[in-house]
């Protein structure tokens, strides 16, 4: 089971949306583990509800959002950091026009 | 839900409206303000408003006028000419008297002006809301019913509660024979593997991910842009997140066809809308606001329009009720009175993706059944028709029909 603030979208999902604000230090039970969230988290953002290996999809809504970069322990925040798009490159403004590659 | 029994207005052509209005149709912006006077007292007893500014021919919005004049939900039409534009008047006039429906033109420059015209408009609505009040209701069935969705005023709730739930209320309705449709083919860029694997056959999906790529080409040239950096400051990491959050409305059924504003899809199923013109870039954005793409969505012979908002869109239509879905709590309890469905409190622990989507199901067969939505009991009639071009769509957009 999962803690109330993260939603599983689809059962078939890898990962959990947080659906309220989720404070560095807080401790979540997540596939009923208990685990530490090292920095915090807000409304949107996503944690492994499993651990996924390097190149596994990403599945939100039950489809590939793109795929992981490394490995990712459960838990963890999914994000730019460890994951990617299998479509395109994602743009952020910490990179300026390098692109979110990783 | 299965007990909720439908009625609607049987028309010549078979198919059923779940309302019965007097629709009053200008056919340029120089007859606007005598149709609207026409109109006006008659607001709240079930006349509207629709109508075209443009003076110049289109072949498209002369569709889309024929295709809503001739909707279920519309029972009669009053047209509003100044009498030198180039609408087609004769021709929309003689497809509205087939389709078996009252029908007057008035052409303000014949009629001697505004006040003669306003009154005999008056007279023609008074009469006919009376006529058609005595209309007979016929049982309808779930297999006769047309659903369509968008989204407006999203914000980062949108896509993880009312439009998912959207999408489960869209899964319901297909499996009970309903017909679906979603659009906005812009907003579904990234998608295309997802979705070519959701088409009834391999060629409509190859139809589906070139009308994606349509649209990805003529935003380009208009130059607007897709994923933001705020996106990814909301949670969201690529293109295709960003894409699923939109597509999510669609649910998980297969998808029966590609449709083009004004054609109307048969035998139930799921249906794509492509909104975005064919050839070179003319005549601007695809869709200016959410009510073109909702007059489209009716077009296409929606009865209802589910509307998902998280900042908090106000908007109904004219001829189809539109039901307010709202993704964000807060918004729900600052905009209550504007609001149908709740799907907020899947963020707040008091409702799940399950339970907002057969509220939103029911919701939506109430509402055929003749409840008002919020923004109808309010009385938004919100219409608006730009010009546009477009190709018809050739039968690999059918795979069912055959």
């Amino acid at each position: 089971m999962h803690d109330p603030k993260l939603l599983l979208l689809d059962p078939a999902d890898n990962v959990l949306v947080a659906i309220q604000t989720i404070e560095a230090g807080d401790t979540l039970t997540v596939c009923s583990q208990r685990v530490n969230v090292p920095a915090r988290l807000t409304l949107g953002h996503k944690l492994a509800a499993r651990a996924i290996r390097a190149g596994e999809k990403i599945l939100k809504y039950r489809v590939a959002i793109g795929s992981a970069t490394r490995d990712i322990a459960v838990g963890e925040h999914v994000h730019l950091h460890n994951m990617k798009s299998d479509y395109l490159p994602t743009y952020t403004r910490e990179k300026g026009n390098q692109y979110g590659q990783h | 839900m299965a007990s909720t029994e439908l009625t609607g207005f049987l028309r010549a052509d078979g198919r059923k409206g779940i309302r019965n209005g007097v629709i009053v149709a200008y056919l340029v912006e120089c007859a606007h303000h005598v149709a609207r006077e026409i109109t006006h007292p008659f607001r709240e007893r079930g006349a509207q408003l629709i109508g075209f500014g443009g003076c110049y021919p289109n072949d498209y919005a002369f569709r889309m006028m024929r295709a809503l004049a001739t909707h279920p939900n519309t029972g009669a039409v009053l047209l509003v000419s100044l009498g030198c534009e180039s609408f087609d008047r004769g021709g929309l006039q003689t497809a509205i008297a087939a389709s078996g429906r009252p029908v007057k033109t008035l052409v303000i420059q014949h009629a001697g002006g505004t006040r003669k015209t306003i009154a005999e408009g008056q007279a023609w609505v008074q009469k006919t809301l009376a006529d058609l009040s005595a209309q007979p209701r016929v049982p309808m069935r779930l297999n006769e019913l047309i659903v369509g969705t968008v989204c407006g005023g999203s914000d980062a709730t949108s896509g993880i509660t009312a439009n998912p739930g959207i999408g489960r209320a869209f899964d319901q309705l297909v499996a009970a024979g309903a017909t679906t449709i979603f659009e906005e083919t812009g907003e579904l860029i990234g998608c295309e593997d997802i979705m070519v694997a959701r088409a009834a056959t391999p060629e409509l999906g190859g139809i589906l991910r070139e009308s994606v790529e349509k649209a990805a080409r003529y935003y380009t040239v208009l130059g607007h842009g897709s994923f933001a950096p705020g996106n990814a400051e909301g949670g969201l990491t690529t293109q295709e997140e960003k894409s699923m959050g939109a597509y999510a409305k669609s649910g998980a059924s297969c998808i029966s066809g590609l449709i083009r504003p004004g054609e109307v899809p048969r035998n139930g199923g799921l249906y794509l809308l492509d909104v975005v013109p064919d050839g070179e870039v003319r005549f601007g954005f695809p869709n200016i606001n959410d009510n073109a793409e909702i007059a489209e969505l009716i077009a296409c012979g929606s009865h209802i329009i589910l509307f998902s908002t998280g900042r908090g869109s106000v908007v109904g239509s004219a001829i189809s009720p539109v039901i307010k879905v709202c993704a964000n709590p807060e918004t729900y309890r600052r905009m209550r009175e504007d609001m149908d469905v709740d799907a907020g409190g899947i963020l707040e622990g008091r409702a799940t993706l399950v339970d907002v989507g057969r509220e939103i199901f029911d919701l939506t067969l109430a509402v055929a059944a003749g409840r008002a939505s919020a923004s109808e009991a309010l009385g938004h009639q919100e219409f608006v028709l730009t010009y546009k071009s477009f190709e018809p769509s050739g039968p690999a957009c059918h795979p069912t029909y055959q």
